[in-house]
């Protein structure tokens, strides 16, 4: 079975919501929409306090090229724009709205019935995605449009599907694609389309066997579209391991995946960009993981953007007693939240509890050179050695040593016997290294 | 939920600890422990327990009352110091050696670095020499094989398989006495079968990786059969020199020491070529009849070098043109 070729590890799946229905949470009484993405520039509001708004409308228009719009995921009324403490950590400008009622946009298609024909040129295609939204929902919330336009002279040869979910405890791709299959593959007969390839492979890991037989059954009626099962096997979503996985080509340090002919595409976001083009539908709800070993009911809900988590975490059953840490998002790369009042994005894949005693970190003792970081590393770094530069503010040694290429998996801490802080020092690093870059160039 | 926890990604742990690894590579080496005892009887169980307790003891005194700090003597790191010393004595060495020599390794090779993880040379190989050299003659003193003998420094002796082919004076005993442990030698280097399991255990718990003993072994398997096939009446055949010293024990147990072995696939494939290389050398053309530990100790000078200029392969590196 294949898997990429370099590093990783396998912690314990721990997949309690697996094969747990999407519930459609209830509706908020208020909600807070972030104008904000985890990366790119935060949109520019097109609507004012006092403003009726329906679900669907767009109250945030993107500013910049890695950008993208936001809708209203309610009906109701502005009550203000401000800011707001979103996962990121910060506070960041975001729109208030009052929900009353739930009424749509007449121009979305709200019939389930699944619409196979699709007449839109490319061109009309990226428009549509663009202007719905979407962005990566694996996390980074990449803009999915500007994946579909490569620079000048790259050429795309084939769309690869993310649906690997190699986080432990998140279950919602899953989910979604046992209950949206053929959705999904209309949505990548779509991005094909997109893209001018007539070749996609979707990547699904082993530990989802039903959801691998079920994309197989399904996409022997659609020309070209491969489903691979992959070893299990973390950080196979990160999109350099996916590609170098499935087509055994390996992005080069500094490069995007299409200068080896390689398109990456989430298979939620795959599902959004059906929605946006088959049915008019924006970015407005997404599923997500409510999850954790003592949580009271593990589940996949299907959430309207804004919703505070606390409303999702309630309905699921509550914060389970002796909960040290909430992440939101998966527990290797997630970020953890200081509370619950924080509204979910787009961008947000679950929520895991995590229990006082593993929440803590271990005393850090000395490095005993074991080699172990070196050996999960997916990149082919060494965590050891970034760390003690990073530690001596060596960052000429640093960017030497290519930690610009560290894509933040965390399987060296993960990994590390003596429970040092590998990754923290490595972001630290990376983060002075960036700007040493970025005035060199700017120069 | 009054106050939660807020860190950094990852947020959840392997579980591995430097005493799991460290008591990992103390149950590999009971099977070679068990060998010993069934070949020297009480004379292994004196050494080796002397070996540990001093060791630890030292240990102990070392960073509570120097150091004035953390004391981690429950790690496990200074028992498998302890454990290799001793795997490295004869089995009538005098108490007082085996105390001496704890100290050397303690108090010398590891804790006046900084203790674990900042010492260049490993500690045990470091308290060995220090004995052969300081004491010679105790040092390459070895009892026959008595199964579950009772005696101690009284035991009968008799010469080594490399002993023998330095010194020509008798006929080898059979490879399969040598891959069994029925061979005079230091207590834990004799059974090449029990060290072999112990490799066995620590590859499958993955507290270490084949890289390092299997390029000492391929190493000194091809070089000492280059040797062989130019003139087998001057050198000996690979499967004795595979089978007899402390290869097996050096390469499976010494060599692997986490702190002073290279930190990639590839420096460990340089620096397990280099031992092998070095202890045919020493072997065939040397002063000594053995040289695994000096070509141990030679080769962890040259890992930090070999650190600085040996990386992993990154990912997406361009294969090399010509």
């Amino acid at each position: 079975m294949k898997t990429f070729r370099i590093g990783g590890i396998h912690p314990a799946e721990n997949k309690f919501a697996a094969g747990k229905k999407i519930i459609t949470a209830a509706l908020p009484g208020q909600v807070v929409i972030p104008l904000a993405h985890y990366i790119g520039t935060p949109a520019d509001p097109v609507v004012k306090r006092g403003d009726i708004v329906k679900v669907g409308q767009i109250i945030g228009q993107a500013s910049g090229f890695i950008s993208a719009n936001v809708h209203s995921s309610v009906s109701g009324k502005v009550v203000k724009l401000d800011v707001q403490l979103d996962a990121s950590g910060y506070k960041r400008p975001a729109v208030f709205i009052e929900v009353d009622g739930d009424e749509w946009l007449e121009t979305i298609d709200r019939n389930p019935e699944i619409k196979r024909e699709c007449t839109l040129s490319k061109q009309e295609i990226i428009e549509k995605i663009k202007a719905a939204g979407i962005v990566g929902l694996g996390g980074a919330t990449f803009p999915a449009h500007v994946k579909l336009m490569p620079p000048p002279g790259k050429k795309a040869e084939v769309l690869i599907i993310n649906a690997v979910e190699c986080e432990s405890y998140l279950t919602c791709d899953h989910q979604l694609m046992m209950e949206h299959g053929e959705e999904i593959l209309i949505g990548v007969t779509i991005l094909m389309k997109a893209l001018e390839v007539n070749r996609a492979i979707i990547g699904v890991e082993n530990n989802k066997k039903d959801a691998i037989q079920l994309l197989k059954k399904l996409a022997a009626d659609y020309k070209g579209i491969e489903v691979e099962a992959l070893k299990v096997r973390y950080p196979q979503g990160g999109e350099k391991q996916l590609i170098d996985a499935l087509i055994r080509r390996q992005v080069p340090s500094g490069r995007i995946p299409v200068e080896v002919g390689a398109v990456v595409q989430n298979v939620a976001t795959t599902y959004a960009i059906y929605e946006a083009v088959q049915k008019n539908k924006p970015m407005v709800e997404r599923v997500m993981t409510i999850t954790g070993k003592d949580a009271p009911n593990p589940g996949n809900y299907r959430v309207r953007l804004g919703t505070y988590l606390s409303n999702v975490v309630e309905e699921a059953g509550g914060v389970p007693e002796g909960t040290g840490k909430i992440v939101g998002g998966g527990p290797m790369m997630g970020r953890s939240l200081m509370n619950l009042n924080i509204p979910m994005a787009k961008g947000s894949s679950g929520v895991v509890f995590i229990r006082d005693a593993e929440a803590i970190r271990k005393p850090v003792q000395n490095c005993i050179r074991c080699t172990k970081c070196v050996t999960v590393c997916p990149m082919g770094l060494e965590p050891y050695l970034l760390m003690a530069q990073s530690e001596r503010n060596m960052w000429t040694e640093m960017e030497a040593n290519r930690t610009m290429d560290c894509l933040e998996c965390g399987s060296c801490s993960y990994t590390c016997p003596s429970n040092r802080p590998l990754l923290d020092y490595i972001r630290f690093g990376k983060s002075t290294v960036g700007g040493i870059i970025r005035s060199r160039t700017a120069k | 939920m009054e106050k939660l926890i807020i860190s950094p990604a990852p947020h959840i742990h392997s579980g591995d600890s430097v005493s799991k690894n460290m008591y990992g590579v103390v149950i590999a080496m009971v099977p070679a422990l068990l060998a010993s005892l069934y070949f020297f009887g009480l004379g292994a169980l004196i050494v080796t327990l002397t070996a540990v307790a001093a060791s630890v003891l030292f240990e102990f005194l070392i960073q509570k009352y120097i150091l004035k700090g953390p004391v981690t003597i429950l790690d496990g790191s200074a028992a498998v110091t302890g454990l290799l010393l001793a795997f490295n004595l004869p089995s009538n060495l005098p108490l007082w050696m085996i105390i001496v020599g704890a100290l050397v390794a303690i108090g010398v090779a590891k804790m006046s670095f900084g203790g674990l993880g900042n010492n260049p040379f490993n500690p045990a190989l470091v308290g060995r020499v220090f004995l052969l050299i300081s004491f010679p003659v105790e040092m390459t003193t070895w009892p026959v094989v008595d199964p579950l003998a009772t005696t101690y420094l009284d035991a009968e002796t008799g010469a080594t398989v490399l002993g023998i082919l330095k010194e020509g004076s008798a006929s080898l005993p059979a490879v399969s006495d040598m891959i069994v442990g029925n061979i005079p030698g230091s207590l834990g280097e004799v059974s090449a079968i029990a060290l072999l399991v112990g490799l066995g255990y620590m590859l499958i718990r993955k507290i270490i990786t084949w890289h390092i003993p299997v390029s000492i072994l391929l190493t000194v398997a091809v070089f000492t059969g280059i040797l062989y096939l130019a003139d087998p009446a001057t050198y000996a055949s690979p499967l004795v020199h595979l089978f007899s010293g402390g290869l097996m024990l050096g390469a499976i147990f010494m060599a692997t020491d986490y702190v002073t072995s290279p930190m990639t696939f590839r420096g460990m494939w340089i620096y397990g070529v280099g031992i092998g290389l070095l202890t045919v050398i020493i072997r065939t053309w040397g002063a000594y009849p053995e040289g695994v530990s000096f070509a141990i100790l030679i080769m962890n000078g040259f890992t930090p070098i070999i650190n600085f200029y040996v990386k992993p392969k990154r990912f997406g590196e361009k294969p090399k043109k010509a």
